[in-house]
């Protein structure tokens, strides 16, 4: 790891202005962070920790949503009571990430920051139709996530919370690495008032993406049958030493079935 | 360099360190407690694992400097009085370890495991939460049954629960 200058600010404001600095990087839990700066990937000069800044950790629920801090670890959401009642899909993807320890300290706020493309958040986000708010604006996930480890936040940006609409019935199913805990492939699938969505993890070439044929299917009967042998195509998703694209496209069919029957069942 | 205070093992500690210090470096070369290892240094072996404020977590993958304020307890500060913690006692009991490299970060997730789910562990839970912990030696067997009953033995010696 390359030296760095290091500041713990203690409001978001103060959290803004260092960050305006020259080379300046937020941390959050660090473990997407730390890692690639060991590998000297990354090597900023100067690291805003956002550690204690207040307000950006904690679950607040009203009648129609589930919000955020961005601060808070995957681990608060997975055991959070109202989060597992009102969106119990959300809990169970944030027990998916990692292991415990990793849960203890990575935030979603650092997730969706990060966008990676074998990243779980990513899929809850687009398909719930989660709002990502920023100390500047409101973003909705479509307009947020714009491709592999990209986002629209700006320079100087941060995310300071990610608001979830309650859908009627929602299930995520994941194929993990075995080795790295990512997702090989991730499907969320909710049933929103307004919409059905289907949203892959893990396969795109350009991060997560809405399998729109899979929706449309599934908006005339709700049910695991409505999308038997159906996969999408292997072009545009991703082909490595862990599953080519075929086996990635004919997995999306697989848990995109596994879900929809999770969720019915609920 | 960067001022940090925290507390270790119940005791107060202050310093003045490089940014880039991991909180498993500081624990090892400037505490001297060593009982906190590193396997991968990449996050993925859990041999570093410590408790923050109670939580487990992997030291290799924290700066000493974000635990600014913060109370770490280490494998060193879970005996009470020269005995054993309840868990430390199951894994020797049940030969839950070989050459011993993986084992104080397997207690500082097992401890964490129970304040998390409880004294009544199944062997799929368990397994389950051994996650991020890699053995090279034993086989996870043993380890799976020294928790399991150290888990029990924590509901009958509450007292015996750590420094935090
Ligand atoms: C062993 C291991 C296994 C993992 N497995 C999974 C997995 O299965 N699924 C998964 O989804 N993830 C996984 N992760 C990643 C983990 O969830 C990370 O914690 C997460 O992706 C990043 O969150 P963080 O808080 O650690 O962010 P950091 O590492 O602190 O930051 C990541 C990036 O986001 C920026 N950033 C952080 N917070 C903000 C903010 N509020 N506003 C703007 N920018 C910000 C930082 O500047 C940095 O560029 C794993 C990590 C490890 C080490
Ligand atoms: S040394 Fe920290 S996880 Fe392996
Ligand atoms: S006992 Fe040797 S690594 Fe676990």
């Amino acid at each position: 790891m390359y030296a760095f200058a290091y500041h713990q600010p203690t409001s978001l404001k103060e959290a803004v202005s260092l960050l305006a600095g020259e080379d300046a990087k937020l941390v959050a839990g660090g473990h997407t962070l730390i890692p690639t700066m060991k590998q000297r990937l990354a090597a900023p000069g100067t690291l805003i920790d956002l550690g204690k800044v207040p307000d950006l950790v904690g679950i607040e629920r009203s009648p129609r949503s589930i919000t955020i801090g961005a601060m808070t670890t995957h681990g608060a959401v997975a055991d959070s009571a109202d989060v597992k009642e009102a969106i119990p899909a959300l809990a169970e993807l944030a027990a998916l990430i990692g292991d415990p320890a990793v849960r203890h300290r990575g935030t979603i706020g650092g997730s969706v920051a990060n966008n990676d493309p074998a990243a779980d958040y990513p899929a809850a986000c687009l398909a719930l139709g989660a709002t990502i708010s920023t100390n500047k604006r409101k973003l909705t996930a479509e307009e947020y996530f714009t491709g592999l480890f990209e986002t629209a936040l700006e320079e100087g940006e941060i995310v300071t919370g990610v608001s979830f609409p309650i859908p009627h019935k929602a299930a995520y199913e994941k194929f993990r690495n075995p080795a790295s805990r990512y997702a090989l492939v991730g499907v969320f699938v909710a049933k929103r008032p307004s919409d059905i969505r289907v949203t892959v993890t893990g396969a795109g070439s350009n991060g997560v993406f809405r399998w729109t044929e899979a929706e449309e299917a599934l908006a005339k009967r709700f049910s695991a049958k409505s999308l038997e042998g159906m996969s999408p195509s292997a072009s545009g998703l991703n082909s490595d030493i862990h599953a080519d694209a075929d086996y990635r496209a004919h997995l999306i069919g697989v848990m995109a079935r596994r879900a929809v029957q999770k969720a019915a069942d609920r | 360099m960067s001022a940090v205070s925290l507390t270790v093992n119940g005791k107060a500690v202050t310093a003045d360190i490089d940014p880039r210090t991991l909180l498993v470096q500081y624990l090892r070369e400037n505490l001297r407690l060593t009982g906190t290892h590193v396997g991968c240094d990449t996050s993925q072996c859990g041999a570093c694992v410590v408790h923050l404020d109670g939580e487990a977590i992997k030291a290799c993958t924290v700066l000493a400097v974000q635990c600014d304020g913060r109370s770490v307890t280490t494998i060193e500060g879970l005996a009470s009085g020269g005995e054993l913690h309840p868990m430390q006692a199951a894994f020797r009991e049940h030969h839950g370890l070989q050459c011993g490299y993986c084992t104080p970060g397997m207690i500082m997730t097992a401890v964490d495991l129970v304040r998390r789910k409880g004294n009544s562990l199944d062997e799929h839970t368990i397994r389950d939460e051994l996650e991020g912990n890699i053995c090279r030696c034993t086989g996870y067997h043993n380890i799976v049954k020294a928790i399991a009953a150290g888990a029990e033995n924590m509901a009958a010696e509450p007292q015996k629960v750590a420094a935090e």
